[in-house]
């Protein structure tokens, strides 16, 4: 079996987000690897684990920087690494298409990704991959376990869980839950360097950006930053917040 | 047109499908609204979006009992095809944010998820949404000749009655077959009002202290205001509160008219899911805490003791 494991390299969330020219500026920001595509990789190294002889591919879209994240990847124990480099900033329904195409190539059998990435915020990788390749998918997981061609697991949905079963190749998108993802050790590191990381420009695919980005701003929200001291009295700080939400902000009764 | 397709709960157009109505009458386009119902027994679903629309759509079958995103992405595609929709509006919930990617790439259409606020500039369509983890506000435009948005819940005010209620169609589908059987379904029921659409959230974290701290505060005053309740993931990974009721990055983004942090010290993460909230109060020991910074109303105290006093007086 041969896993696709699809990561993003994002914005460590402790920085702060620049802006420079109406876009976000990473230069020179620490990036790592999306929290939730990590559970996408160790969950496809878990499966490697348990299962015979299972390839597991790291692949990422995204700028000449992007190598690092995949090296980590591969550091945590990928078996190779491919990177679809452009400078471009492509949407999600754009990269699910380079995705798809690479799936297919390296004829995989289960392609994971994470729920929702800290960059674009959107949620749409999997599933728009899943429909390119037309394959079922399964969102939000956080049990998962495969025999043979047969997949069962459970994953969130709106009001609750549910348990599912279907038949490989499919996508699953990952989220905390699913496991709790390995650090890379040092020898691992050393091992990385030698592993296979191709990288392949974008011309090489089909990929038709449908959304173009116009304008990136940081709004904070002004703040009242009304300050009770609620250490001497907690009655009459508990009193006098009711009473500045009931008179001054009117939203209780 | 203009497709919406209906979201829907226990017999009931929810919420956000008012806010979707809305949003294509605000979007400058000169197109009929179209409100697409799918389900089995959503007769009085497709009664109700008639009061809102100019013409609805029903599927009203069996196989559509329940929800599948090869399904519903078929239907919706269809429709939007045989009705040459240029925009397709789907809510902003975990099945529309699952189903619409689908949608998209059948179409061949652009996708915008979680829009803020959609309008017609010059025939394309531009939106307004958040990025890095909400920290970001970004214009996008759409460079496509459809269009497939998700709302996000609670963007717009929801659309008020039209004078006449719209003809309702029944449409024929050519469905896929199901391939992913659901083999078990636990819904969590509340009671309580479902934390997207709550007016109010009350939400703790650890500063509660324990699973019965959390009942007994958050809970309480939850239960006192009719508001929904939240937690922080650091509860939910403790076991104390269930994956449903997170709010953050990983879990659900709120925007209610006011948030109230209990015991919440504020990491990025969370501040992502109810950094839009519009009013937040916070109740925390450790004045430095972050969550006071986005505070509007802040009390630096003990949560154990100053909590029930709110209670107590809320009572009075």
């Amino acid at each position: 079996m041969r896993i696709l494991s699809v990561i993003r390299q994002v914005l460590d969330a402790e920085e702060n987000v620049r802006i420079a020219d109406d876009r976000v500026d990473l230069a020179s920001s620490k990036l790592v690897i999306d929290s939730m595509d990590e559970y996408g990789v160790e969950e496809a190294l878990r499966l490697r684990e348990r299962l015979p002889e299972v390839e597991v591919i790291v692949m990422a879209v995204g700028p000449e920087r992007t190598e690092a994240a995949l090296r980590t990847a591969l550091a945590l124990g990928a078996d190779r690494a491919i990177l679809v480099e452009t400078s471009e900033a492509l949407d999600v329904i754009a990269v699910s298409s380079v995705v798809a195409q690479v799936a297919q190539r390296e004829q995989v059998d289960l392609v994971l990704c994470g729920g929702q990435q800290a960059d674009w915020d959107c949620q749409g990788l999997g599933a728009a991959v899943a429909e390119r390749l037309h394959w079922p998918q399964a969102t939000w997981t956080t049990q998962l376990a495969i025999d043979g061609t047969a997949v069962t697991g459970k994953h969130d949905v709106d009001d609750g869980t549910e348990t599912f079963a279907f038949a490989l190749p499919a996508v699953i998108t990952t989220q905390q839950g699913l496991n709790e993802p390995r650090y890379p050790t040092l020898p691992n590191i050393m091992k990385a360097k030698k592993k296979e990381l191709k990288r392949e420009p974008l011309d090489g695919f089909s990929a038709t950006p449908r959304l173009k980005l116009l304008h990136a701003e940081v709004q904070v929200k002004e703040r009242l930053r009304v300050m009770i001291d609620g250490k001497k009295d907690p009655a009459a700080s508990a009193a006098q917040l009711v009473e500045v939400l009931r008179k001054e902000a009117r939203v209780l009764a | 047109m203009i497709l919406i397709v209906a979201e829907q709960a226990n017999g009931k157009l929810s919420k956000s499908t008012y806010e979707m109505v809305q949003a294509a009458r605000d979007v400058g386009r000169d197109a009929p609204v179209t409100v697409l119902v799918l389900g089995s027994g959503v007769a009085s679903v497709a009664v109700e979006a008639a009061k809102i629309a100019h013409q609805v759509l029903v599927a009203d079958l069996t196989a559509l009992e329940h929800y599948d995103p090869e399904l519903w992405s078929a239907a919706v595609a269809q429709i939007a095809t045989e009705g040459e929709a240029s925009l397709v509006l789907i809510g902003g919930g975990r099945a529309g944010r699952e189903f619409s990617p689908r949608v998209a790439v059948k179409l061949d259409a652009a996708l915008i998820e979680d829009a803020i606020a959609i309008q017609d500039e010059q025939g394309s369509i531009v939106a307004e949404r958040y990025s890095f983890l909400a920290r970001v506000t970004e214009r996008v435009r759409a460079i496509s000749p459809v269009v497939v948005v998700t709302l996000k819940p609670g963007a717009y005010a929801p659309a008020s009655a039209m004078p006449e209620a719209a003809e309702q169609f029944d449409v024929e589908l050519n469905l896929p077959a199901r391939r992913v059987q659901v083999t078990g379904r636990e819904s969590v029921k509340t009671g309580r009002v479902s934390l997207t659409e709550a007016e109010m959230v009350v939400a703790g974290g650890r500063g509660v202290g324990t699973a019965e701290g959390f009942t007994a505060l958050v809970e309480g005053l939850a239960d006192q205001l009719g508001a929904a309740v939240g937690a922080t993931r650091a509860v939910v990974d403790a076991g104390w509160r269930p994956y449903s009721e997170q709010v953050g990055q990983t879990g659900k983004t709120v925007q209610p008219k006011v948030y109230w942090a209990i015991g919440i010290s504020g990491a990025v993460q969370h501040l992502s899911g109810m950094g839009k909230s519009k009013l937040i109060v916070a109740i925390n020991r450790d004045a430095d805490a972050p969550i006071f910074k986005v505070a509007d109303y802040g009390i630096v105290g003990d949560v154990k003791e100053i909590v029930p006093a709110i209670i107590e007086k809320l009572r009075s």
